[in-house]
């Protein structure tokens, strides 16, 4: 009983969430329930509150809750207005749509940082050199980026692609259960979005769950979502199945965006 | 009619004992020295005053004026050990080290394996007997006294120090060490450390200056270095500023690049309650070189000053400085980085950087780099930053699990490393490396 329970209880329940940066509002009711084995498009134009959405469940802290509530396993990660480090350890992690350069700081340095991290908050004993090097092996081959690279201060010197294949390393390297990818597909030519759309299915599975924001259709060619929502405005203004997004795709945003379009309703 | 200011009467009667003292260690052209100095000293007297002062515009030597520092003819009572040392000091045992005590020669500290190849590293009171022509052409020929009060001090007290001397395409096997430690006195005492390196046509040398000091009771050191880098010789300087916030520091440094020759300068200062550290480095020759890397980190009430001067008197020579402070709490930096560029200095090619991470709002610095040029071929470029914590560093980390403290370390310390890194001598980058990641400030976040 309480095993279906648990299994039962959204991983993320997002109810009517109201987010202001400064005085402008950028999400006005947003609702969301994300259980665990999901992938979750969330699409819509410029300016409609995506990357918004993924920054606030991870802890932005330039953002304002006005409204609403963000359950994440249960406990309101607005309310409690949980540290960024915090989520991270229990298991939110967001992919950055602008990945970000941190001068001198070693990317193994870093990545060793979060891991120590991550198994202290889990009770996990820290790991050796020797295994932590060889865990960051497996994802650096995965995402198939330079070696060198690992050396190197984090980001600082690298293309727009290997950029966001860091991201994905540090995705399958953290092993979230969370995955908010903010716009991961953008700037990237077919090789490195093939790269990121393996990495991402190669984590995708029954106990994770993913939120994957895209201006374009193109990454769902690789990652074939359960559910694809249109935010438009601050609201989820459609949900539906993976034929939403194509056909986004074929009319544009405008179909969305006019509620007299056929078809057109609010989801509750 | 100027009269002597009562605060120098101290310095004058301590230089009377000091010649009739020691008269018989010193020749007689050191002697004369000695006394040209102190009449020099007396007549500019500390550069005190506020007007038509731009060498100390942001730098208040008031404190040191007031003060009354005494001067001793011996390292005193206090013995320092090996130990000491070692615990305070980057210190190899395969490292030719010299070690002052209050300005003092100590043998008994020191380690000189023989060096043979004709390369002489020894104290300067010895050298002056053993090798006084090579001395004497070379010592205060850098370090002039005509403007600068506290070289003209230096030199009015000179007497002991340490001479390195590479002769013509000759390799240090290893780096020579020049520890100079402050001991606690009751009375707050002055010492006047003397360096002067010359480095033949085509050697190759690596020189490390270490000040320290106790943690308690008030000390000046007033350092002067001297270094002549001979034609398509390399040296490579270190210098350590390790003293504790009760510490007055006044460094000077000469250097003279001969054609081809190049200069490595890495300067990391972190301790001292005042400090100023004036380099000039003089590019005498068509290839001359020269790189100036430089970490500052300053906290409390701590005031550090640097003062560069990078002088191309000659065509197709380069220069490189980059510089990098972290301030917190009420402390200030001052860097004045000036690249000179002589009318006969045509292809001088120059570039001069200063970063500063300003950890708290009370903390402030003045950047001032600034160029003169007088020839019109040349490529020169400077720049001045100043600035927080970028947050969204921050952000990017806490999303990945890591803590505020760690975050701000990490990032505190990716900001100083590549100054660090910039430390060839192995040993030394791993203390280094280990004692500024250990006094790293850690960032006061505020939301």
């Amino acid at each position: 009983m309480i095993d279906r329970m648990q299994t039962d209880r959204p991983l993320l329940e997002i109810r009517d969430l109201h987010v202001a940066v400064g005085e402008t509002e950028i999400l006005r009711g947003v609702d969301l329930t994300v259980r665990l084995g999901e992938v979750h498009a969330i699409m819509g134009p410029n300016g409609s509150g995506k990357s918004t959405l993924a920054g606030v469940l991870a802890g932005r802290p330039e953002f304002t809750v006005t409204s609403g509530d963000a359950l994440y396993q249960g406990e309101n990660l607005l309310t409690l207005a949980m540290p960024p480090e915090n989520r991270a350890r229990d298991g939110i992690f967001l992919a950055f749509q602008y990945p970000v350069e941190l001068p001198g700081v070693r990317t193994w340095q870093f990545l060793k940082a979060a891991v120590d991290a991550l198994r202290e908050h889990r009770g996990q004993k820290q790991l050796s050199i020797r295994e932590f090097d060889s865990l960051v092996e497996e994802a650096r081959q995965l995402v198939e980026i330079e070696p060198g690279l690992i050396k190197r201060s984090v980001n600082e010197g690298f293309s727009g692609g290997e950029k966001k294949r860091n991201e994905i390393l540090q995705l399958a390297l953290l092993d979230p259960t969370l995955a908010l990818l903010d716009e991961t597909d953008s700037g990237l030519d077919i090789d490195a979005l093939r790269i990121v759309a393996n990495g991402i299915n190669q984590f995708r599975g029954p106990s994770k769950a993913i939120v994957l924001v895209t201006h374009y259709q193109r990454i769902l060619n690789y990652i074939t979502p359960d559910y694809v929502h249109v935010l438009v405005d601050g609201r989820i203004v459609r949900s539906g199945g993976k034929e939403l997004a194509l056909e986004l795709e074929e009319k544009g945003y405008d179909w969305v965006r006019d509620p007299t379009a056929a078809g057109a309703e609010v989801t509750a | 009619m100027t009269q002597a200011p009562a605060k120098h009467d101290r310095y004058a009667a301590d230089h009377k004992t000091f010649q009739q003292a020691t008269e018989a260690d010193r020749p007689a052209w050191v002697r004369r020295l000695n006394d040209l100095a102190f009449a020099r000293f007396s007549k500019l007297g500390l550069p005190t005053a506020r007007k038509g002062n731009e060498k100390w515009k942001y730098t208040n030597v008031a404190p040191i004026a007031r003060a009354e520092f005494g001067y001793a003819l011996d390292s005193g009572p206090n013995e320092v050990t090996s130990a000491d040392l070692r615990r305070t000091a980057p210190w190899n045992d395969g490292w030719t080290s010299l070690v002052f005590v209050n300005g003092h020669y100590s043998e008994a500290l020191s380690s000189i394996p023989a060096a043979g190849n004709g390369v002489v590293v020894t104290g300067l009171a010895a050298a002056t007997g053993t090798h006084g022509d090579t001395v004497e052409s070379h010592l205060g020929r850098y370090a002039s006294l005509d403007d600068d009060a506290f070289t003209a001090l230096n030199t009015a007290f000179l007497g002991d120090g340490a001479f390195v001397r590479v002769p013509d395409g000759t390799e240090l096997e290893s780096p020579v060490h020049l520890v100079f430690v402050s001991t606690e006195e009751s009375e707050p005492q002055v010492s006047h450390p003397r360096v002067l390196v010359v480095a033949g046509p085509g050697s190759k040398a690596t020189v490390i200056e270490t000040y320290i000091g106790p943690d308690k009771g008030r000390y000046f050191t007033n350092a002067v270095t001297e270094i002549a880098v001979g034609e398509g010789a390399t040296v490579d300087h270190y210098r350590l500023l390790l003293e504790s916030e009760t510490a007055y520091h006044v460094g000077s440094n000469r250097v003279h690049i001969s054609e081809d020759g190049r200069f490595n300068s890495r300067s990391f200062q972190k301790g001292t309650g005042f400090g100023r550290y004036d380099l000039y480095v003089l590019l005498n020759g068509p290839g001359a070189y020269c790189e100036l890397n430089g970490l500052y980190m300053t906290s409390g009430s701590q005031h550090m000053d640097n003062f560069i001067n990078i002088d191309h008197a000659k065509p197709h020579t380069t220069s490189r400085l980059y510089y990098k402070g972290i301030l917190d709490g009420k402390s200030r930096a001052v860097f004045g980085g000036t690249v000179w560029v002589r009318k006969d200095a045509q292809k001088t090619d120059a570039l001069q950087s200063d970063k500063n991470l300003v950890l708290s709002p009370d903390a402030e610095v003045d950047s001032k780099p600034a160029l003169f040029i007088y020839a019109d071929d040349v490529k020169c470029g400077h720049g001045a930053t100043a600035g927080n914590i970028d947050m969204e560093t921050v952000f990017y980390m806490r999303s990945r699990g890591i803590d505020l403290e760690t975050a701000s370390r990490l990032l505190i310390y990716g900001f100083a490393s590549g100054i660090i890194d910039t430390v060839e001598v192995d040993d030394l980058r791993s203390y280094l490396e280990k004692s500024f990641l250990e006094s790293l400030p850690t960032y006061k976040f505020e939301f």
